[in-house]
Formats: C-alpha cells, structure tokens, sequence
C-alpha cells in the first residue's frame, strides 16, 4: 500500500545534504554558478507573506487556546495548594516565552508551513517539474529552496512572538474571567529576564532554519505518483516536529547549563 | 470596506461548511457499524498499522518530553532548593498537560496524515469509487476499523508514553540537576494522584478519536492529483492540531 521508505539513516544524509547544499547556494559564488543558482524575482516576498499571513489565524487561535488551558491548570494548582492565584501570572510569564511559546509556535508552523513545502515540492518532483527545471540549467534546491528558507528564519521568530502575544492575552482574559485576577496583577512583565526572551528566540530562529531545509529534503525525496507525495508530506511533519523538540531540548539544556 | 466584509462572510460560511461536513461524516462513522459490513480483518490490519508504525515515534517524543519538563522544573527548584518536589512538578504537568498534548500532536502527524495521504490516494485513482461500484461502503470498510484503531491505540500509546516520559525525566533529572532516582520517585510516587494520570488518559483517547475522525474525513473529501494529495494532508493536520487544542481546553474547563 505504501511507497518504500528510506529508513532513519537515509532521511537524515538526505535531510543534511539538502541542508549543505543550500548552505552553498546562500554563500558567495563566481557570477556562472550564482546564476543557476538564483531565485524567481519576487519569491521571497511572495513566501513571507505565504508563510507569515498564511499561518497568522491558524497560530493565534492555537496559542490562544495553549495559554487559557496553561493559565487554568496554574490557576487551579494555585487555588488548591496555595489559596490564591496572584503568583500565576508572574510564574507562568517566564515559562511561557522560554520553552512553552516557542516550543508550540515551532511544532504548530512545523505541521502547517513544513507539510506545505513538501506537499509543493513533493507534487513538483512526482509531475517531473523539477526535472524541467533542472533542464534548464537552475538549480532546483536554490530556485525552490532558497526563498522559502529566508522566508521561514525572518517570519518564525516573528510568529513566536505574536504566539506568545497571543497566548499571553488569553491567558490575561482567563485569570480574570475564571479566578477573579486583575490583569495588572497577571500582566507582571518584569518576572521575564532577558535571558528567558533570547532563549525562546533562539529556539525560534532554529526552527526557521530546521523546518525548511528538512520538509524540503522530504519533498525532494517523493517518488512515485500522489502516493509518493503523501509518503513524503508524512516524513515533513514527522521529522520536522520531532526536529523542533530535540533543538527544544538541546538548547534548553545548554541555557540552563550555562545561566543557572 | 464591503469587500473586508464579504470576505469575512465567505470566510465564516466555509468554516461553517467545514465544520457541518465534519459533524455529518461523524455521523456517519458512528452509524456504519451498525448497517452491518464492519471488517474485522481491516480493523486488525488498522490496529497493527497504527499501533506499530507509531510507536517509536510516540516513544522518543515522550523521552524528550519527560526531559524538558524535568528541566523546566529543575530552574524553580534550583531556585527555590525545593529538590524533594521535582517529581511531583513533572507528574502532574506531564501526565495532565505536555504529555497528551505532545503525543497527540506527533500522533496527528505519523499516523493521522498517513492515513489522510493513504485515503486521498485511493480516492484521487479512483479506487473509492472502485469500491463503491463493488456494493462495499468505503465509510464502514475504510473509515471506521481505522477510527477504531486510533482510539483504541491512542489509549494504548499514552500509557507506553507516560512510562517513556518517566524514564526521560528521571534520567535528567539525575544528571542535570542532581536530583537521585529515589528522591525523585518519592516526591512522584506521593503527590501525583491517579486523577492526574486518568485526566490525561481520558484527554489522549479523545485526541485519538478527533485525529481518527478527521483525518478520514480530509481524505475522503481530496480532489485533483498528487497536489490534491498534498493538500489534503495539509489541510488534515492543520486540523487536527486546532481541534486538539480546543478539545483541550474544554476537557480542562470542565474537569479539573
């Protein structure tokens, strides 16, 4: 029923050839070679506004969501053990834009951005697109890559931030709809060092760099009619999502290494 | 302005659609049954399928779960020198919270968009229709073993989860903030209740449910080639994550 599938060792040389291979591209090169390697005019703006408007609503409402349950099970230990909810706020606020922001924005742009390149990219290598293009002389990795790599490492730390925005507000409007906390008494920015902020966005540009380059490398990998392309828009977002919680826990745990 | 405003109805009116044409196909998973022509060998080909292919996947997303919750902990109880609450700390935001939360999202993408890439295939060769000309309904012969299977095995998955998270947490925390086996099972073993471990089982099953649900829908509904493939999975797990989370939260609002 399903097309053959590499096994993990196969996916990640492909994955880490992709990667080099558009590390090249980015760099400098002799004015021959930087010409095949161009990009359509215009694609990076077209892929920012894909991936960033496209995503906008689809991350909101999740985040939304994520930070009134967040809120609501601090709320609800606090009321048990401590008898009041006014530590919810400043605890929570470090948290959500060290680890449970980023991490959630990552999986949530993994899922909707990462099975949209490899879906695009799969489709274009089943109907031998990329042959066509590689027949012409450009660089398929480039031409389709490139754009969508610069658009991802702008908009992912951008989208983090509305993310975090976004559950931060919900999470406002909860503690005053549910436990009675005032918002100035929630909203206590000072509880979140730098530290915390630099974390999270370092996360988020890892993840701008990691979703591109390996549901690209999945897509590039389809063979084999729409059944390939199914098999290839799976690996995106099994990989890509399993990529955002291994850099979630690498960095993670060199900050807290380093920073304790 | 009218055109913000005609764009936002045709925005509202397809989300509707959405929604009524999920609810109907619902319906009708929960119907077939009982019309007879329910396929015992599919449904344990389904479980298999779905059980096997994502358990290390489930796995491993639960190792590093465990892991990042113990860290995040461990930051407060290095400050607070609190070491003998660290297992009670990661307990109860795992087994409630991350860890459903977690696994079903990396369940939506394994097996959930397999099974969407799997269904849009059969419908976009026509294969579907094959099967309807046969006199078989691809709802009872498709759709419900491989709903069945991913309730079924998401409630399986969870408690293999839960263990791996275990296993993670307690590995970092040893080696990351000193914190030994014993004392973090103690604190573990103490404070987090079976309610903590059941509230999180019940969320898993109907996160497994949802995903069975809509990922037969979104592919039943694909249309035009190896792009209309694409899409479908897109649009499968979009989806499924949205209606994880709302699920969610009213799981949590209701039962505290």
């Amino acid at each position: 029923m399903s097309a053959q599938q590499p096994g993990v060792f196969a996916q990640a040389r492909q994955t880490v050839g992709v990667g080099l291979h558009l590390l090249r591209c980015v760099l400098p090169a002799p004015p021959v070679v930087a010409a095949s390697r161009a990009m359509p005019k215009g694609a990076v703006w077209q892929q920012l506004w894909a991936v960033g408007n496209g995503s906008l609503v689809f991350l909101v409402l999740t985040q939304a969501f994520l930070g009134a349950i967040f809120t609501l099970q601090a709320g609800f230990q606090a009321q048990r053990i401590l008898g009041d909810t006014s530590l919810v706020g400043p605890q929570s606020l470090p948290l959500l834009v060290r680890l449970i922001g980023p991490t959630l924005t990552g999986l949530m742009l993994a899922t909707r951005v990462g099975t949209g390149i490899a879906a695009e990219i799969g489709s274009m290598v089943v109907t031998e697109q990329v042959d066509a293009l590689r027949l012409c002389g450009a660089d398929p990795i480039a031409y389709l890559l490139k754009s969508r790599l610069w658009a991802c490492l702008v908009m992912v730390p951008l989208l983090t931030l509305v993310g975090i925005a976004a559950a931060f507000g919900a999470g406002m409007l909860t503690a005053q709809l549910v436990f009675d906390t005032p918002p100035a008494m929630y909203a206590r920015f000072e509880a979140v060092g730098l530290v915390d902020l630099l974390e999270g966005e370092l996360k988020a540009v890892l993840f701008g760099l990691a979703i591109p380059v390996i549901s690209g490398a999945a897509g590039f990998s389809a063979h084999g009619g729409s059944e390939g392309v199914g098999e290839a828009t799976t690996r995106a977002v099994v990989n890509a999502s399993l990529a955002v919680i291994v850099l979630d826990f690498t960095v993670g745990g060199l900050v807290f290494l380093v920073a304790r | 302005m009218s055109g913000l405003v005609a764009r936002l109805g045709a925005w509202t009116l397809g989300v509707c659609a959405q929604v009524g044409g999920l609810a109907l196909f619902a319906g009708a998973v929960a119907k077939a049954p009982f019309g007879g022509g329910f396929d015992t060998h599919e449904a344990w080909r389904a479980l298999y399928r779905v059980g096997v292919r994502s358990l290390p996947i489930v796995a491993v997303t639960a190792l590093f779960a465990g892991a990042i919750t113990v860290l995040q902990v461990g930051a407060y109880v290095v400050k607070l020198r609190a070491y003998e609450v660290v297992g009670w700390g990661f307990g109860f935001s795992l087994f409630r919270e991350i860890g459903p939360l977690l696994i079903g999202l990396m369940f939506s993408g394994r097996v959930g968009a397999n099974n969407t890439a799997e269904l849009a295939t059969m419908v976009v060769t026509e294969q579907v229709d094959a099967l309807r000309a046969l006199a078989i309904e691809p709802v009872a012969h498709l759709a419900v073993p491989r709903v069945l299977a991913m309730f079924t095995m998401m409630s399986a998955l969870y408690m293999v989860g839960c263990a791996c998270a275990l296993g993670g947490g307690m590995l970092t925390a040893a080696g990351l903030i000193g914190v030994d086996f014993a004392v973090f099972w103690n604190s573990f073993a103490e404070y987090v209740l079976l309610s903590d471990f059941i509230n999180g089982w019940v969320k898993c099953s109907a996160f497994g449910l949802l995903v069975g649900v809509l990922s037969c829908a979104f592919g039943f509904d694909a249309r035009g080639g190896a792009a209309g493939v694409g899409r479908a999975v897109n649009a499968c797990v979009v989806a499924s994550a949205l209606g994880i989370f709302v699920l969610d939260h009213f799981i949590t609002v209701l039962w505290r």
